[in-house]
C-alpha cells in the first residue's frame, strides 16, 4: 500500500532494508544462538548515518522524526527484531535529552549518539516496579555538587553495552510519583555497575541487564529537567516511543508473513503447494490484513506526533497494543503454516515467534495500555470531533 | 564507423535480443532498435541469421607489419629458475613461428639463470639473456624498460608472455609505451592463413563469451597467456640455437619502485599449479574446520588443496588456494570439486582439467555439466568413504 | 583519483542450450565490483591522511548512475567521460582517454583502479594508464601500509606470497578485494549523490585526438564473438552413496587417472 513517502524517507527505507538484508540476514541466526550483541551491525548503522535520523541537525543529526524512526525500525525488525530493538533503545535513551535536556547537555551527548559512537539506554523498571512504575525504590539523594544514586534497575535493554543512561530515581520519597527525577549517568561512573545478563526467550541479540547503583555520585549538571519531573519525562518519552515498538512489531510480522507465503508456495503436500488450500489461504489473508492495518495505524500515529500534536497518549498506546498483538498472532500462525519444520531452529520462523512475545509486554504491557485507553475513553466519553 | 542495423534485412525475429550483454536491443514495430550504450562487442552480429547487423571495420592503413619479424616469448623467472609457463609458451610459440616461417626468440631477465640451453632444446632459435643481480627481484620498471629496448631494437612481430601477476603487471606497460595492442589471458593463439595476423582468442564476461581479437596495424602484436593453457612440449637436445647476452646498463635502466621484502605464503607441501591431483572445496564445505576433511583426502591422494572463491572470502582458506577467474588457473590430471556449485568464474580456472569429479548435494549444480564423474550426495558422507576406500585398498 | 567502470550486473548468467545464447536475468548495470574496493580504499586514505577523492569513468551516459553511487559511498566528486567517439575503445584507447582527463585535472597523488573488470577481465587499463601519465605502477595491492613524505609503502599479492614495495608519489595502483570491505552508502552520502553535479567531458573538452580514442584509437579489434561450446561426456554415478564412492575410485584407477592398488 502506498504511504506517500517523500524522497528522503524512501532513501532511508531502502538503505535500512539493504543493511538488513546484506548485513543482518547472514548473521541473525548466529546472534540469536550465541546471544551476542550486534556490535558489527551497530557500526554499519552508524556509518550509514542511521543513528542520525532521530537527532536534530543542530546536534549533527539529520532532523527526522518519529515516522523516520519507525521506517528504519520496521525494516531492521523485518530481518531481526533483536538487532532492531538494540537500535531503537538507543533512540529511547536519547529522548529525555532531546525533550528536556539543557543546551550544554545536548551538545555534550547528542552528537555521539547521532554518530553511533555511543549507544544510549533508558532505565526505569525495577524488581518492584514494572507496570506499577511509581513503585520504584531507587533514590537520588541531593549532596554537595550532585546526587548520590542507590538502587537497582532491572531488564534494561542495551544494559552494559550503552555508555549513556537516562535513569529515573526518587529525589523526594515523600512525594511519591511527583518525587522522581531523571538523571544522565555515564558508564564507568564509580558506583555504577551491571548485574547479570538476562537469558531471554527472544530478541536474544539484544543485551538485557540489571543496573546496580551503589553510592553512585553524579554531578548536578546531570539532572535532566528539574527535580520532580521524573515521571513527566517518563510518560512523555514512552508515548513518543510506543509507535517505534509498533514498528518493531509490524516489521517482525511482515517478515513472518513473507516467510510463510514463500514456504506455502513451495511446500507440496497431496500433490499441490499448500497455498492452494483454502484453510491456508484464509490464514494468510487474515495475516496480511492485520499486518497492513497495524502498519497503517502505526504510521498514522507517528505522523500525528511529528505534526506537533500535544496529546497522543491514547493513539500511541493503540498502535503499540494492536501491532504487538498482531505480531504474536501472525508469527504463531506462520509457525503453524511451516508445520513441522517451523518448529526446528534451522528455520528462521520459530525465532520470530519467540521474538514477538516481548512486544506485548515491555514499554507498557498491553493490559496497562488497554486500561490507559479505557481511561481516555471514559474521560471524553469516546467522543470524537 | 560503428554499428548499423539494416532494417530491410531485419525480420524482427528477436534472436539478437538475448545476445546483447547490456540488454540494449528491443523490438519496436517488428524491427530491432538499439538503445544507447553499445560497446561494439559484436555479440548481436554473431546472433543474427540475416546479416542485418553490421559492425563496420575501421578503414585501416596497410599493416606496418612487414618490417617486424619473429615470434618472441618472454620467459619469467623466480629465484633464478624459469617458471613452467615459459616452457608452455615456448612450445606454442615454436608452432606459431613455424607457421609463419620465422624465428622464435626467448627473452629472459633475471640473475643466475642457466637454462638457456634448455630453452633452445624446447624450441628457441635465439635466447636474449639479461642477467644481473638487480634483476633477480622482478621489479616492473626494470623489466618494462628492458623489454621495450629490446623490442625497439629487434622489432619482433609477436610477443607473448605468461599472464602471471608479473606478466599482467608489466606487459601492459610495455604495450602502452609502444602504443601497440595487447590481449590478456588468451586461451587460444592461431595464425590467420590469409593475413598472417595473430588470432588471439580469450574469454570475456567471466567466460560466458569468447572473443577473437586481432591487432591489425600496430606492432608487435602482444598477448599474455595463463599458465596451463598450453602444454609443455618435449625437448630435443640436438636443437641448435644462439644465446645472446644483453648488457644490463644500471644507468639507463632504473627502477622508481623498490622491493623492501617478500613474505612467503605457501605452507602446503604440494604447489597448486604443479599438482597432478587437486582436491578443492567450495561454499558447501560450510566452515573453516571442515577443510580438514578435504586436506585428509588430499593427503591420502598426494594432492594439493584448492578452493573456489567463497571459502577464501570467508577466511576459511588462504588466497593461495583459490582457483578461478581471480585465482589460479589449473589443469591437473584430476580435479575433485567438493561442495562447489560450478559458477562460471570458478570453471574458468579449472575446466580444462583432464578429469573432473564433482561431489555436491544439489543435482542441478552447474559443476555437473563439466564433470567427468559426478556424485550427487553429501560431501561429508562421500569424502570419508573415498578416504576409507583409498586407505584400505 | 579512482577510475571505475560500469559493467552489466550478471547475477545469473546461463546459456540457453537450445539457442546457444546468453540468458540474462536482471540486466541491471552495476559498478564493477573490483572498483568498489578501489573507491573504498580511496575514501579510507582520505579519512586517514586528508585529501579529496575524485571518481572518473569513461562510458555511455548511463554510467552516470555508477558515479552517483560512488559519491554516496564517499567520493567527493565525479566526472563522466562520454562521447560517441569513445565507443569501441580497447584498453589502449581507454587508458589514453582517462590519461587526458587526469592530466586536465592536473593535481593528483594516487590513482586507484580495481584489478580488472568483470566484463573485459583484462586488468590492463591500470598499468597502461600509468605509462601514459609517466608515473610508477604497482599491481594487486592488498594493503596500504603508510603514506609519508612523497612515498607510499604497500603490500601486494603475488602468486606465492606478498611483496612489500615502496613507490614514490604520484603513482597508479590496482587493488584486490583482500584490501578492505567496501562500506554501504550513508544517508548524507545518498543526499549528496542525488544533488551532485557530474560534469560530462566529451572528446572536445579533453582536446583528444579522434584517432587516439574509441575504435579509431584502438590497436586491437574484436573480429569474432562466439559462445564456448561445452561438449560434455560426463557420468553421474548411481546407487547408494557408498557404492558410488567405491565405484568412483575404481573408475579413476581403471582410467589410470590415479594410481591403482
Amino acid at each position: 500500500m502506498e504511504y506517500f513517502l517523500n524522497e528522503q524517507q524512501k532513501t532511508l527505507k531502502s538503505l535500512a532494508r539493504r543493511i538488513a538484508e546484506e548485513r543482518i540476514l547472514p548473521v541473525r541466526a548466529e546472534l540469536d544462538e550465541r546471544e551476542e550483541f550486534p556490535w558489527g551491525i551497530m557500526k554499519d548503522l552508524a556509518e550509514a548515518d542511521i543513528f542520525r535520523i532521530f537527532i536534530p541537525e543542530e546536534y549533527e543529526g539529520l532532523g527526522g522524526g518519529c515516522f523516520e524512526l519507525c521506517l528504519a525500525v520496521e525494516e531492521l525488525s523485518r530481518v531481526c527484531s533483536g538487532v532492531a530493538v538494540s537500535y531503537a533503545a538507543s533512540a529511547l535513551g536519547s529522548f529525555p535529552l532531546l525533550e528536556y535536556g539543557t543546551e550544554e547537555q545536548k551538545q555534550k551527548y547528542l552528537p555521539d549518539i547521532a554518530s553511533g559512537k555511543r549507544l544510549a539506554a533508558f532505565a526505569l523498571t525495577e524488581p518492584t516496579a514494572g507496570s506499577d512504575a511509581s513503585a520504584i525504590k531507587t533514590t537520588a539523594e541531593r549532596v554537595k555538587g550532585g546526587y548520590v544514586i542507590n538502587g537497582t534497575k532491572q531488564f534494561i535493554t542495551n544494559g552494559g553495552e550503552a555508555e549513556i543512561y537516562t535513569v529515573i530515581a526518587l529525589t523526594d520519597k515523600a512525594r511519591g510519583a511527583r518525587g522522581a527525577s531523571a538523571f544522565l549517568v555515564e558508564k564507568d561512573t564509580p558506583g555504577f555497575s551491571f548485574g547479570k545478563k538476562e537469558k531471554k526467550m527472544g530478541i536474544r541479540a539484544s543485551s538485557t541487564r540489571e543496573l546496580v547503583f551503589r553510592n553512585c555520585l553524579v554531578p548536578e549538571e546531570n539532572i535532566i529537567g528539574k527535580e520532580g519531573m521524573g515521571f513527566i519525562v517518563t510518560l512523555k518519552l514512552l508515548d513518543r516511543s510506543r509507535p517505534g515498538i509498533g514498528a518493531q512489531a509490524v516489521g517482525l510480522a511482515q517478515g513472518a508473513l513473507e516467510a510463510a507465503v514463500d514456504y506455502a508456495r513451495k511446500r507440496i503436500q497431496f500433490g499441490h503447494p499448500i497455498i492452494s488450500l483454502p484453510v491456508v489461504q484464509n490464514m494468510l489473508a487474515d495475516m496480511a490484513i492485520n499486518v497492513e492495518a497495524s502498519r497503517a495505524l502505526t504510521y498514522a500515529v507517528a505522523r500525528t506526533i511529528d505534526s506537533g500534536a500535544k496529546n497522543f497518549t491514547e493513539e500511541a498506546a493503540m498502535a503499540k497494543v494492536f501491532a504487538s498483538d498482531i505480531a504474536m498472532k501472525v508469527t504463531t500462525d506462520a509457525v503453524q503454516i511451516f508445520g513441522g519444520v517451523g518448529y526446528m531452529r534451522d528455520y528462521p520462523i520459530e525465532k520470530m515467534m519467540r521474538d514477538a512475545k516481548i512486544t506485548q509486554i515491555y514499554e507498557g504491557s498491553n493490559e496497562v495500555l488497554r486500561s490507559t485507553i479505557a481511561f481516555e475513553l471514559r474521560k471524553r466519553k469516546a467522543r470524537r470531533e | 564507423m560503428g554499428i548499423q542495423i539494416d532494417l530491410d534485412k531485419c525480420v524482427g525475429c528477436g534472436e539478437c535480443l538475448s545476445s546483447c550483454p547490456f540488454g540494449l536491443l528491443e523490438i519496436i514495430a517488428e524491427k530491432v532498435h538499439l538503445r544507447e550504450g553499445c560497446t561494439l562487442c559484436g555479440a548481436c552480429q554473431e546472433a543474427c541469421d540475416y546479416q542485418a547487423i553490421l559492425i563496420e571495420a575501421v578503414a585501416e592503413a596497410p599493416a606496418a607489419g612487414d618490417s617486424y619479424r619473429g615470434v618472441w616469448v618472454f620467459a619469467e623467472q623466480r629465484n633464478g629458475r624459469l617458471k613452467s609457463v615459459a616452457y608452455e609458451l615456448l612450445s606454442r610459440g615454436r608452432q606459431l613461428a613455424d607457421t609463419l616461417g620465422t624465428e622464435l626468440c626467448v627473452i629472459c631477465f633475471g640473475h643466475g639463470i642457466n637454462e638457456a640451453q634448455q630453452l633452445i632444446a624446447y624450441g628457441a632459435d635465439k635466447v636474449y639473456l639479461m642477467d644481473a643481480p638487480a634483476l633477480s627481484s622482478n621489479q616492473d620498471d626494470l623489466y618494462t624498460k628492458g623489454l621495450v629496448e629490446l623490442i625497439e631494437k629487434y622489432k619482433p612481430e609477436i610477443v607473448i608472455a605468461g599472464a602471471t601477476s608479473l606478466g599482467r603487471s608489466f606487459i601492459p606497460r610495455v604495450a602502452a609505451i609502444l602504443k601497440t595492442g595487447l590481449t590478456a589471458d588468451c586461451t587460444g593463439l592461431e595464425i590467420d592463413p590469409e593475413t598472417g595476423l595473430l588470432l588471439q582468442t580469450r574469454p570475456t564476461f567471466g567466460g560466458n563469451i569468447m572473443a577473437t581479437i586481432i591487432c591489425q596495424t600496430k606492432r608487435p602484436q602482444m598477448s599474455t597467456v595463463r599458465p596451463r593453457v598450453f602444454k609443455k612440449g618435449t625437448p630435443d637436445g640436438r636443437r641448435k640455437g644462439q644465446v645472446i647476452r644483453v648488457d644490463f646498463n644500471k644507468q639507463r635502466i632504473t627502477s622508481r619502485t623498490k622491493l623492501l621484502s617478500f613474505i612467503d605464503d605457501i605452507t602446503e607441501a604440494v604447489k597448486l599449479e604443479d599438482a597432478n591431483i587437486i582436491v578443492s572445496g567450495g561454499r558447501g564445505v560450510g566452515k573453516a574446520e571442515n577443510f580438514q576433511l578435504l586436506e585428509e583426502l588430499a593427503g591420502v591422494m598426494g594432492a594439493a588443496l584448492g578452493s573456489s572463491r567463497p571459502p577464501v572470502d570467508d577466511g576459511w582458506v588462504s588466497y593461495s588456494h583459490q582457483v578461478g577467474q581471480t585465482g589460479k588457473t589449473v589443469c591437473p590430471k584430476l580435479y575433485i570439486a567438493c561442495g562447489i556449485s560450478g559458477a562460471v568464474q570458478h570453471l574458468a580456472g579449472m575446466q580444462t582439467s583432464e578429469a573432473i569429479v564433482a561431489i555436491n548435494d544439489d543435482p542441478n549444480a552447474p559443476i555437473f555439466d563439466v564433470a567427468t564423474y559426478g556424485i550427487v550426495g553429501d560431501l561429508f558422507k562421500v569424502v570419508p568413504m573415498l578416504i576409507k576406500k583409498l586407505k584400505n585398498d | 583519483m579512482v577510475c571505475l567502470k560500469q559493467v552489466p550486473g550478471t547475477p545469473k548468467v546461463n546459456i540457453d542450450p537450445q539457442t546457444n545464447t546468453l540468458v540474462r536475468q536482471g540486466i541491471k548495470n552495476i559498478v564493477n565490483p573490483f572498483d568498489t574496493y578501489a573507491l573504498e580504499e580511496g575514501v579510507r586514505i582520505k579519512e586517514r591522511y586528508g585529501g579529496k577523492v575524485t571518481a572518473i569513468s569513461m562510458g555511455p551516459p548511463q554510467a552516470e548512475e555508477a558515479l552517483r553511487e560512488v559519491i554516496s559511498t564517499g567520493a567527493d566528486e565525479a566526472i563522466l567521460l562520454s562521447d560517441s567517439a569513445f565507443a569501441g575503445a580497447d584498453t589502449l584507447a581507454t587508458s589514453h582517454t582517462l590519461a587526458r582527463a587526469i592530466n586536465k585535472l592536473k593535481q593528483y597523488d594516487i590513482i586507484i583502479c580495481g584489478r580488472q573488470t568483470t566484463d573485459g577481465d583484462t586488468g590492463q587499463v591500470g598499468p597502461e594508464l600509468a605509462e601514459m601519465l609517466g608515473i610508477p605502477f604497482v599491481a594487486y595491492v592488498s594493503k596500504i601500509e603508510e603514506i609519508d613524505n612523497g612515498y607510499m609503502r604497500v603490500k601486494r599479492m603475488v602468486e606465492d606470497g606478498h611483496e612489500v614495495i615502496e613507490t614514490p608519489l604520484p603513482t597508479v595502483i590496482t587493488v584486490v578485494k583482500e584490501i578492505n570491505v567496501p562500506r554501504l552508502p550513508s544517508l548524507r552520502g545518498l543526499a549528496r549523490a542525488r544533488s551532485a553535479v557530474i560534469p560530462i567531458w566529451t572528446a572536445q573538452e579533453l582536446g583528444a585526438d579522434k584517432n587516439m580514442v574509441g575504435l579509431s584509437g584502438s590497436a586491437t579489434r574484436v573480429i569474432r564473438v562466439f559462445f564456448p561450446q561445452r561438449v560434455h561426456h560426463g557420468e553421474i554415478l548411481q546407487g547408494d552413496l557408498e557404492g558410488q564412492a567405491n565405484s568412483l575410485i575404481d573408475k579413476l584407477r581403471e582410467a589410470k587417472i590415479i594410481s591403482g592398488s
